[in-house]
């Protein structure tokens, strides 16, 4: 079971209450994750990666074990402390003023 | 008694404002959407209660908002689990998908060189006139996409772009179609303006399109002021009774056609400023017109630190300031292309929003004004519907 936190604005738009709980088969790696939260929430789609090409809108940011995970390719595996559901895989909205 | 809605779009969120026929006392519901730029909201002509609104942020992007209660509750066409669902069985969030169809080329550039096109947020969305799941949204960067099934997909109509499309260039606002009508007698003829790409009609139910912009000048905008494309228009208008006849504010300019875009004419006339952004024609009376004067591009804020609306009631040329209600006094606010809007009733409702969070409304054809909201975030746009 991963655990999911997203921000605030998401969390809204997916009409869900703190975190999410997702499972995803095989090696999870970071596309599948996204694959799996757009699957069970189609509201997100293009609002974390862009509709077509996939790629992460540049105003998002993947925080994994208090380290930044936004560049990683979305096939990169990710750590058994997230798998396992230890530590929450952050979806975040980059820090910005308005 | 009749009813009006005013839908307000603002820079973080969505509001509604309701009235009976009197227009005197307001109830204010909001903000839908909260803390996401709602650039526009509208409703169906058709089915009232049928509303779409556009939701975008610089951080999540674009969403598509669409209500069948008349704003009560909101959801994402398409994304619920018994709604669209994709060849593997799981519904399908594609109301937010607007993929420019082909190669999506390039436009011009602020500094003149070529742009790719770049998909950015909905500016503006019309529902048809005759069924209420059919809509257009006119996005930037300038594209019109059409909905056919109630907001859950939307397609480009991309003939709009090959009006030379590589010639349009972004204002300060960016590169949008921000202005779409529809020709209540003839269901084939739309038109859309584009800031600073120009003004466009299809003939055709939006196929193909050809540039509308005979009469109008850019001596100070465009290296040649006749040129075909480029103006930048900051809004038409037109009377349902009379389609051929449009109305528009130019960057500068005030603007009359009586021949569907055949020809121009400036009615400028005594204005103290004819820059400007938004412009609406009075239901009761067609050649009754509605502008707000701003001083000029560079000082968006109306002249004298007085905000009024000036109305012509014989077509252009001859405009009266209306100030009744309005501050005459330290008042620096603009008012967006978007953020006016005419009601149906007798005598005709007016309203606008301004980038200082105020909507002000009109129970008397702009003769006397009166705040409705005083502190909303900036607004961006502003729909009556006037109801049953």
């Amino acid at each position: 079971m991963i655990r999911l936190v997203l921000p605030f604005h998401l969390r809204n738009l997916a009409r869900v209450d703190g975190e999410v709980q997702l499972e995803v088969p095989g090696p999870a790696t970071v596309g599948k994750v996204l694959d799996a939260l757009e699957a069970r929430y189609p509201a997100l789609q293009g609002t974390i990666r862009e509709h077509g090409t996939l790629k992460r809108r540049p105003f998002v940011r993947f925080f994994i074990c208090q380290e930044d995970w936004s560049l990683e390719p979305p096939e990169t595996a990710l750590p058994a402390a997230v798998t396992s559901g230890a530590e929450p895989f952050l979806i975040v909205g980059a820090m910005a003023g308005g | 008694m009749s009813k009006v809605r005013v839908l307000v779009g603002t820079k973080k969120g969505a509001f509604i404002l309701a009235a009976d026929g009197k227009r005197r006392n307001w109830e204010i519901s909001g903000p839908h959407f909260a803390g996401w730029e709602i650039y526009h909201l509208k409703g169906s002509a058709v089915d009232p209660n049928r509303l779409y609104a556009s939701q975008s942020s610089g951080w999540f992007g674009q969403i598509i908002q669409r209500s069948d209660d008349g704003g009560r509750s909101w959801n994402t066409p398409g994304s619920s689990q018994d709604e669209l669902k994709s060849h593997d069985g799981m519904p399908r969030g594609e109301s937010n998908k607007f993929i420019y169809e082909g190669e999506a080329g390039t436009h011009k550039w602020y500094d003149g060189t070529q742009h790719p096109w770049e998909f950015k947020r909905v500016w503006h969305l019309e529902p048809s006139l005759s069924d209420p799941d059919t809509a257009y949204a006119g996005v930037e960067d300038a594209a019109i996409f059409k909905t056919t099934d109630g907001g859950r997909t939307w397609r480009e109509l991309p003939g709009l772009r090959r009006a030379k499309g590589t010639l349009w260039q972004p204002g300060a606002g960016g590169m949008a179609v921000h202005t779409i009508l529809l020709d209540p007698k003839n269901e084939q003829r739309l038109y859309v303006a584009i800031s600073a790409g120009g003004c466009f009609r299809s003939d055709d139910g939006g196929k193909s399109w050809k540039p509308i912009t005979r009469g109008l000048k850019s001596p100070y905008e465009l290296p040649d002021p006749d040129a075909e494309v480029g103006h930048c228009v900051h809004r038409i208008a037109l009377h349902p009774s009379r389609p051929d006849v449009l109305f528009m504010q130019k960057h500068w300019d005030v603007m009359r056609t009586d021949t569907a875009g055949e020809h121009w004419t400036e009615i400028s006339g005594n204005l103290p400023s004819d820059f400007g952004f938004p412009i609406e024609v009075n239901f009761n009376e067609p050649e009754t017109v509605y502008v707000v004067p701003i001083t000029s591009d560079s000082l968006h804020y109306p002249p004298e630190g007085k905000l009024r609306v000036y109305r012509s009631r014989t077509g252009g040329n001859e405009w009266e300031p209306l100030a009744k209600g309005l501050p005459q006094k330290d008042c620096y606010v603009n008012v967006l292309r978007d953020a006016m809007s005419a009601d149906q009733l007798d005598p005709g409702g007016i309203y606008f929003g301004t980038t200082g969070g105020q909507v002000y409304g009109s129970a008397d054809g702009g003769n006397s004004w009166l705040a409705i909201v005083r502190d909303l975030p900036p607004v961006y746009s502003v729909e009556v519907q006037t109801l049953p």
